[in-house]
């Protein structure tokens, strides 16, 4: 940026020690103040209570009248006349480094492991800025994740942003973790690293992660960003930012291939929505803010790959579905912005297969230019393919079934249901700790198929049927 | 110019400002605002006071900053250049921004959207000589743009009056002095630069109705539901239906001379995808390579909501300016839903009255209005040119009772509605042969009638309702199975499985198949027609279903689309010969 400073600006950096005593206003999280000098959109606002604790916050909408805050630390506490706010002249940055890895920090970037704050090397505004679509490189690394419904069907890339979509009390956790421990690129670097940040999630889910981190050994790799749930919810608004903050410095400053996990997106959302609420915003669906879109947007699409710099973000939101219901504004909109989706089951989960990977609505957008010949194998393309029309068919005789009864269904369509059942049982089943090779899904593809007649199989080529459906492929 | 202060910074709300102290701005005049000049726009006047659109993020910008007005609209710089360039939503150069603050997009950068420093080889009109009335349109001279593209230089259309000179052919910039044209109010110097500002309609001497197809080489698309070049149409779909997809499909093989391509509100990623494959990827009709015709305008979903609303109205200004010298012209916008919902929240910072769903009362005369420009033209340089417009739509939760499709649907004469069992099917692509329509079909029968052959109108239909029959048996199987119909009947669903196996899914990803001539088309459609019409005679004389479906060539037939070229005509014929042979065998047999 260039440095040309200008009156205005100028003394707006001299006034940004000065301190103001009492508020106007207090309304759940915002803080409302008269009578200030100028205050910039987003700057930085220090907001001192009685007891002589500073809270953070941030400058939400300024004009000559009033500035109104958001504190991030909550409000609780804070009274009119005792609360003491100082602004910054610049917005919320976070001091980064390498050195982050293997700590724990709040929400906002604060220690909280009793160790010391790391040195930062650099300090980084927490927004970020938009990514220049000419500076990316278009991902397309295959990460092996030992799990099939994923490698096989739904394959994640380095620089994806691939959320799971998930429901209260289902396995997502597990399926993070699990990701976390195996993700490996199969003959490339494996210089990484894990930012993983909790917003509105209880203890026990932050302790699941830093235990799986810590008995696979990786802990060092990790840095962990948590804002539980008996944290202010505020303070949720800004912690997968913090978070992408560190992240982006590891990887395109220091070349590392950081994989982010962002869990519980949708305490994320409602944070916001309360804000909008109490600021009186025309909301859009189920009281959500209308730019609900473009600010999840200013999250998701801080992942991908840059051009000349060999680091990788990858992201892995985690988020529950309230009620399940996949057309509720968080996953839908979540959907429009992320390159694909893993979608749970409870059915499947009910029927114990983990993880509970709904067939058909999942998808890997990247997949198509990361799997194939000298990246998977030459047969995966259509594998996949046929697998999912194989498996959308399955859905179709199951519902006929149960209107007309199996018996009264033909030998070709028990062959599909049998598959089926080989489908979820054998190939997207599989153990919370089972590491699958890429061979070894792809080989329980075929097995799959191999209990239809090869003239259903109109997604594979003749080749591909004579080596690996007729041969010992 | 620059610095003529037009007012103060009175409050700061996200992208939209309150200023204060106003005495001379335009309404929709082109502001810079605080000292880093973050591009603004005035939307409202009121006594001293504006409401100003800001352009770029306004972190940092207070109360008391200066707001300096530029006396002009936002506009364009119209030029040779253009093409193969990427721009953000207010024509800023993304590669230029780039070289000046690197990965990241900083508030406050400009460049230059057309570079002075490059020279274009500009040949005159040899018939123009100075002396010569000139007006609005009239072609000046020629630049080869890129191998594939000659840009005709205009005269601007607002200048008319007695050409003084004319530079001889030469090397020159965009901003060099190429003509002098004497008018009623004083001389004009014209650079091959000229500027338009977005949100006004070029002019053009009068619509003509739409009668060519624009061909996409998309199946479901040429066959079932035409587009005509000069048309509209929406695709509306929820997440992960195909609409990108689709867009890319159109961008990469529709017979248009130009695309225009704007990524409005989506993944950087995706348009990435375009600049790194588009250069690759050969046009078959020229054999060049495609971003030879394609402007790229990308406000992905992270850049500021408020360019976003600008960049729809950029890109039709582009594809305008190229219509105007005689082309046509294909704007595809990924997704209008991220335009309007950028409306949406600037209309909500405003504190406007809502009306549905928090969308502004306006919202439909500005889709409208958006797709008003399209149509098929008699420029004012005399050549016909068209802009077809191809716009997704987002509906939230795939619901297309939502406002956005509700009113792009009163507006568009094409719908090409993507449906998620299709897509969750991976039949792809997912339109929808039930909930689609296109009004073009009358205006676009004579060509294909013409270019492909006399049965497509009747064939076309034929398998439509065939596909309405299925339907309603669907519906019967769906209670009792498929076992409880004749083989008649049962025959029609064999049919329709085939037509959506062979026929309508079409592979983006394979070499073959992701672009189908209309031949190849028309070939394909009549073979599977022969089948049925054959198929359902021979039931009638005692063929059993069974016995059809054994037939060895239905496979061949379910793959002709990856193993059949554009050129296969002879191939087509054998196809075609094996399958009336083997329908001639089984019903020897029953004879
Ligand atoms: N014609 C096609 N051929 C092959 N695959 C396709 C085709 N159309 C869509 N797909 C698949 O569907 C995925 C999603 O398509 P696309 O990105 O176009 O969806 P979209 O409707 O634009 O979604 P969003 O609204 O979220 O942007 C693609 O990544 C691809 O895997
Ligand atoms: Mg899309």
């Amino acid at each position: 940026m260039p440095e040309q400073e200008t009156r205005n600006e100028a003394r707006r950096r001299l006034m940004s020690g000065r301190e103001y005593v009492g508020a106007d206003r207090i309304d759940g999280p915002l803080l409302v103040l008269r009578k200030t000098h100028p205050v910039g959109y987003r700057e930085l606002a220090e907001c001192v209570d009685r007891e002589g604790h500073t809270r953070l916050g941030m400058v939400l909408d300024t004009s000559d009248d009033a500035v109104v805050i958001q504190v991030f630390e909550g409000t609780q506490g804070l009274t009119l006349p005792g609360t003491k706010v100082r602004f910054r002249g610049r917005p919320l940055t976070l001091g980064v480094t390498e050195k982050m890895l293997g700590r724990v920090f709040d929400g906002l970037g604060r220690p909280i492991d009793g160790g010391p704050a790391p040195l930062a090397q650099e300090e980084v505004d927490v927004n970020g800025r938009p990514i220049n679509p000419t500076s990316r490189e278009y991902p397309r690394d295959f990460i092996q994740t030992g799990i099939s419904a994923i490698d096989g069907m739904n394959t994640l890339i380095r620089g994806q942003k691939l959320p799971i979509f998930s429901g209260n009390g289902l396995p997502h956790n597990e399926l993070a973790a699990q990701i976390a421990r195996q993700a490996k690129i199969r003959g490339g670097s494996n210089d990484f690293a894990v930012v993983f940040a909790a917003m509105g999630v209880k203890h026990d889910v932050a302790r699941y992660f830093t235990r799986s981190f810590e008995e696979t050994g990786v802990l060092e790799n990790v840095a962990l960003f948590l804002s539980l749930a008996d944290d202010p919810s505020i303070e949720r608004i800004i912690t997968p930012r913090t978070a992408l903050t560190l992240a982006e410095h590891l990887a395109y400053r220091k070349g590392l291939h950081v994989l982010v996990i962002l869990t519980d997106m949708s305490n994320y959302c409602e944070s916001l929505r309360e804000i909008s609420t109490i600021r009186g915003e025309i909301p859009s669906r189920k009281g959500y803010p209308g730019y609900l879109y473009s600010d999840l947007a200013e999250i998701y699409e801080r992942s991908g790959m840059i051009r000349g710099t060999p680091g990788s973000i990858t992201q892995l939101p985690i988020l529950t579905m309230p009620s399940d219901d996949i057309s509720h504004p968080i996953p839908d909109l979540t959907g429009y912005i992320t390159e694909g989706q893993i979608v749970f089951e409870r059915e499947m989960s009910g029927r114990g297969i983990y993880p509970p990977v709904a067939g058909l609505p999942s998808l890997s957008r990247l997949m198509k230019d990361g799997i194939g010949e000298g990246m998977t194998r030459e047969d995966h393309p259509h594998l996949a393919s046929q697998l999912f029309a194989a498996y959308s068919y399955v859905k179709d005789v199951r519902n006929l079934a149960s209107v007309i009864g199996e018996e009264e269904l033909t030998p070709l369509d028990h062959q599909y249901l049998e598959f089926g059942e080989f489908f979820e049982r054998k190939f997207v089943s599989q153990g919370k700790d089972e590491d699958r090779p890429i061979e070894r899904t792809l080989e329980l593809g075929w097995e799959a198929l191999k209990l239809l007649p090869s003239e259903e199989l109109h997604r594979v080529t003749d080749e591909e049927i004579e080596t690996y459906y007729l041969g010992e492929g | 110019m620059k610095d003529r202060i037009i007012g103060r910074v009175r409050r700061v709300n996200g992208p939209v400002i309150e200023a204060d102290g106003i005495t001379d701005a335009q309404m929709l005049e082109l502001v810079r605002v605080g000292e880093s000049r973050l591009v603004g726009e005035v939307l409202k006047l009121s006594g001293d006071r504006a409401v100003i659109q800001v352009y770029e993020d306004t972190t940092g910008l207070a109360p008391r900053d200066n707001v300096y007005g530029a006396g002009m609209p936002l506009s364009l710089e119209l030029g040779p250049g253009l093409i193969g360039s990427i721009y953000d939503g207010i024509q800023r150069p993304l590669e230029a921004l780039r070289s000046l603050s690197g990965h990241y997009i900083e508030s406050g950068i400009t460049a230059e959207p057309l570079d002075r420093t490059r020279t274009w080889r500009f040949v005159p009109d040899p018939d123009l000589k100075p002396g010569a009335p000139v007006a609005g349109g009239r072609i000046l001279g020629t630049v080869r743009e890129t191998s594939r593209v000659e840009h005709r230089v205009l005269v601007p259309p607002e200048v008319s009056g007695t050409l003084e000179s004319l530079v001889p052919e030469g090397d020159y910039p965009v901003d060099r002095r190429i003509a002098v044209v004497r008018t009623d109010s004083g001389t004009r110097e014209l650079p091959m630069l000229q500027s338009w500002p977005i949100r006004i309609p070029r002019p053009v001497r009068q619509r003509r109705p739409l009668s060519i197809p624009l061909i996409t080489g998309q199946r479901v698309i040429d066959t079932l539901f035409p587009l005509a070049k000069g048309g509209t149409v929406a695709i509306p779909g929820g997440f992960g239906t195909g609409k990108t997809m689709t867009q890319h499909a159109i961008a990469k093989w529709c017979d248009a001379d130009i695309i225009v391509y704007i990524g409005c509100g989506e993944r950087g990623n995706e348009m990435t995808d375009v600049l790194t494959e588009f250069p690759k990827l050969v046009d078959p009709r020229t054999g060049r390579s495609l971003m030879e015709r394609t402007i790229l305008i990308a406000n992905t979903s992270n850049m500021p909501v408020s360019a976003r609303e600008a960049s729809v109205y950029t890109g039709v200004t582009l594809a305008e300016y190229y219509r105007d010298q005689g082309y046509h012209v294909a704007v595809m916008a990924d997704s209008t839903s991220r335009w309007a919902e950028a409306l949406r929240e600037l209309s909500g910072r405003m504190e406007e009255m809502p009306a549905e769903e928090g969308f502004p009362a306006y919202l439909p005369t500005r889709i409208a209005d958006f797709y008003e420009r399209a149509g098929y033209m008699d420029t004012l340089s005399g050549r016909e040119g068209s802009v077809s417009i191809i716009g997704a739509v987002s509906p939230p939760g795939g619901d297309f009772s939502e406002p956005v499709t509700q009113h792009t649907r009163r507006f568009v004469r094409c719908f090409w509605g993507l449906d998620r069992q299709l897509a969750n099917a991976r039949h792809y692509p997912a339109i929808s042969w039930l909930d689609s329509y296109s009004e073009y079909l009358d205006d676009v029968t004579p060509w294909w009638e013409e270019h492909a052959g006399a049965s497509w109108a009747g064939e076309r239909r034929e398998i439509l309702e065939l596909l309405q029959r299925e339907v309603r048996l669907q519906q019967v199987v769906k209670l009792v199975g498929p076992d409880a119909l004749p083989d008649s009947q049962r025959f029609v669903l064999e049919v329709c499985a085939l037509f959506k196996n062979a026929f309508l899914q079409q592979n983006a990803f394979d070499d073959v198949d992701r672009y189908s001539s209309v031949d190849k088309q028309l070939r394909m459609l009549s073979l599977i027609l022969v089948y049925w019409r054959r198929g359902a005679e021979a039931i009638k004389r005692g063929v059993t279903l069974v016995k059809l479906k054994q037939m060895k060539v239905l496979s061949d037939i379910i793959k002709m689309k990856f193993n059949i070229r554009d050129e296969g005509a002879a191939e087509f014929d054998k196809l075609q010969a094996r399958l009336e042979r083997s329908l001639d065998q089984l019903e020897s047999i029953y004879a």
